[in-house]
């Protein structure tokens, strides 16, 4: 994938490149360790010197970070149309919610809860991975529109499922859980999300879902199994749902149905394309910006949920592709499939072929 | 004992008899033709063999396995590959993700192990990784491999298709019309490519060809589809003289 162009840039960031690039690699390969690290580190510490308000809207980053970057998998890397992301979101919320408020105290664990957190959000991801593989056998029959059909329907279903179990507050919604998510907790599986998609898009199942993007017909013509990565895929980006809405429930205390409606599907929908398609990079950005700008613009009261769909109307229609469609940041690439790698590689190759020579026909006139 | 055996092979589009009681039997290491008119049935045979459609009705044994009803990738994973009359790559990826994608079959590692690089997912990625470029070496396109596959001029497009065909391992290769669009130039060096590569994998080859000299050249049996039916079967030279292959080819004042 090619690395995004940001040209308005290049009089500051030249000497920088060129000052890193002088550095020996021993140093460099320590640079993205260190750096989060350090985030990590000003994360811990951020509640001395960031207010109450801005740490929340750290952790909202962070959480749509997650949100965003799983449903890429789905609506970006495969090219289909989920539009119930919250649905899986929910699951997660309220499962993990359930956890931490009645099943662990009842076991006597309430001392434990800070360190039973991370196991209450896996439980969550985990029951919302379920859901999305029930959901995924009946949509991938369909495709296109018909998947956006079935995942909206799924999305509702949810929502009213959860407004008829009293057990859970119904309509009420459903409270009484810890400040559990703090902005270090977030920075922790925002890293360890995006870590573990960019392996899954560098592997032969991210290749195998681009691959259904581009042509479906002809990807199980070269050996996909379409129907596996496709089911694989959306059960991933449910999880990582889950995940995001455990976070949320711990981080507002208090969660109802109304709260993973399909305006909050809208505005993953919207990160998504604003920060590009195909793009884990893209994804940060987008939540980020969107996030960010949504807090920005609080004045306007009611009328910043029509910056949503507004959005996500101009953005299909001018810039379908997002901010970073199909670009990547560099550190985000592994390193064995960035181009020096690759290059070395080839040229190895290269040198082998001229010790045994036969290689095709190449002729004069193919281009 | 043939390699690829079809028996009565029919298939309908609704009211429509696309391809009617096809028969043909494949000798290993052979490169057989498939001629005929626009809708005669040509690409039709190759989805059906592929498993893109499923036949109405007939058979298709392929080293004694029954295609019918398989699926097209485990189709592909018993060793039949195949191109496509319009160029059909993975068109905003690069030329090697083209062929890394082609080794989804192989790959023995699974989602966690993707996820949490596990020393087996290193290990068979390097070696995809090394396989890939060394087939685009042989192929001449290693020079590529990092460029769009979209942005590649159309010979080389052509050729990259053939490339990833070959990189699932095939045994038997379908190619469907590989030489539309090109000039006479590039469709000699065409006709060298096949049988270079027919050598080099040890490939049985079925080719679907509007262009006569590839036919004529390159085929060592053709097949004359016309509506579906078969309407001739035999060397170059046999098809060329046969009156009915005139008929459909040039109509029938032709030979009146």
């Amino acid at each position: 994938m090619k690395r995004p162009s940001f040209s308005f840039l290049t009089p500051v960031l030249t000497p920088v490149r060129v000052a890193y690039a002088s550095l020996p690699f021993s140093v460099r390969r320590w640079t993205m360790p260190i750096l989060l690290v350090l985030f990590f580190v000003v994360a811990l510490l951020s509640p001395s010197f960031i207010n109450l308000y801005w740490q929340q809207v750290l952790i909202y980053v962070g959480i749509n970070i997650i949100l965003t970057a799983s449903l890429n998998l789905v609506n970006g890397y495969m090219g289909e149309f989920s539009v119930g992301h919250a649905g899986f979101m929910a699951v997660g919320a309220y499962v993990a919610s359930i956890l931490t408020v009645w099943v662990f105290p009842r076991w006597g664990l309430e001392a434990y809860i800070a360190y039973l957190f991370p196991i209450a959000l896996l439980v969550g991801g985990l029951a919302a991975g379920l859901t999305g593989l029930v959901i995924a056998f009946p949509s991938f029959r369909t495709r296109g529109d018909y998947l956006a059909i079935v995942t909206l329907a799924w999305n509702m279903i949810v929502k009213s499922v959860l407004e008829n179990i009293d057990a859970i507050g119904g309509p009420r919604g459903f409270m009484g859980m810890q400040k559990l998510t703090s902005v270090a907790w977030v920075y922790v599986w925002v890293v360890f999300t995006i870590y573990l998609l960019r392996n899954l898009v560098y592997s032969n199942f991210g290749r195998g879902t681009l691959s259904i993007r581009e042509d479906e017909i002809a990807s199980s013509l070269v050996s996909v199994d379409t129907r596996k990565v496709k089911i694989t895929v959306f059960v991933v980006a449910a999880f990582f749902a889950g995940i995001a809405g455990g976070l949320f429930a711990h981080i507002i205390q208090f969660i109802n149905p109304r709260s993973f409606s399909i305006l909050k599907s809208t505005d993953v929908l919207v990160m998504v394309y604003l920060g590009g398609i195909s793009s884990l990079g893209g994804s940060i950005l987008g939540a980020t910006v969107y996030t960010v700008l949504l807090e920005l613009l609080r004045p306007l009261q009611v009328w910043r949920w029509v910056v949503g769909p507004l959005l996500l109307v101009l953005l299909m229609i001018f810039r379908p592709r997002g901010i970073m469609g199909m670009q990547e940041w560099p550190f985000l690439i592994p390193r064995e499939e960035r181009a020096e790698r690759v290059a070395a590689l080839m040229e190895r190759i290269r040198g082998r072929r001229e010790a045994f020579a036969a290689t095709a026909p190449v002729g004069g006139s193919s281009d | 004992m043939p390699i690829l055996r079809i028996r009565g092979l029919t298939h309908y589009f609704g009211g429509l008899r696309a391809v009617h009681d096809f028969h043909l039997d494949l000798e290993p290491g052979e490169l057989v033709g498939i001629i005929g008119p626009n809708g005669a049935g040509k690409t039709t045979v190759f989805n059906l063999i592929t498993g893109v459609y499923r036949p109405t009705e007939g058979e298709i044994f392929f080293n004694g396995h029954n295609l019918v009803g398989k699926r097209p990738d485990q189709i592909v994973s018993l060793g039949i590959a195949r191109t496509f009359q319009t160029i059909r790559l993975f068109k905003e990826l690069t030329v090697l993700d083209n062929v890394r994608i082609a080794h989804f079959a192989r790959t023995r590692y699974g989602v966690m192990s993707a996820m949490f690089r596990l020393p087996q997912y290193v290990r068979e990625e390097a070696e995809i990784r090394e396989r890939a470029l060394e087939l685009l070496d042989l192929m001449g396109l290693l020079e590529q491999a990092n460029w769009v596959a979209s942005s590649l001029p159309y010979g080389l497009q052509r050729r990259l298709e053939i490339a990833r065909a070959l990189a699932t391992e095939p045994r038997l290769l379908l190619l469907d019309e590989p030489a539309a669009g090109m000039n006479p130039g590039e469709i000699a060096d065409l006709m060298e490519l096949i049988q270079w590569i027919r050598r080099r994998f040890d490939l049985t080859i079925l080719l679907i060809e509007h262009q006569m000299r590839v036919v004529m050249g390159i085929c060592e049996r053709i097949k004359v589809l016309d509506f579906g039916e078969t309407i001739a079967e035999g060397t170059p030279a046999e098809i060329q003289s046969n009156p009915r292959v005139i008929e459909a080819y040039l109509g029938e004042e032709a030979i009146a």
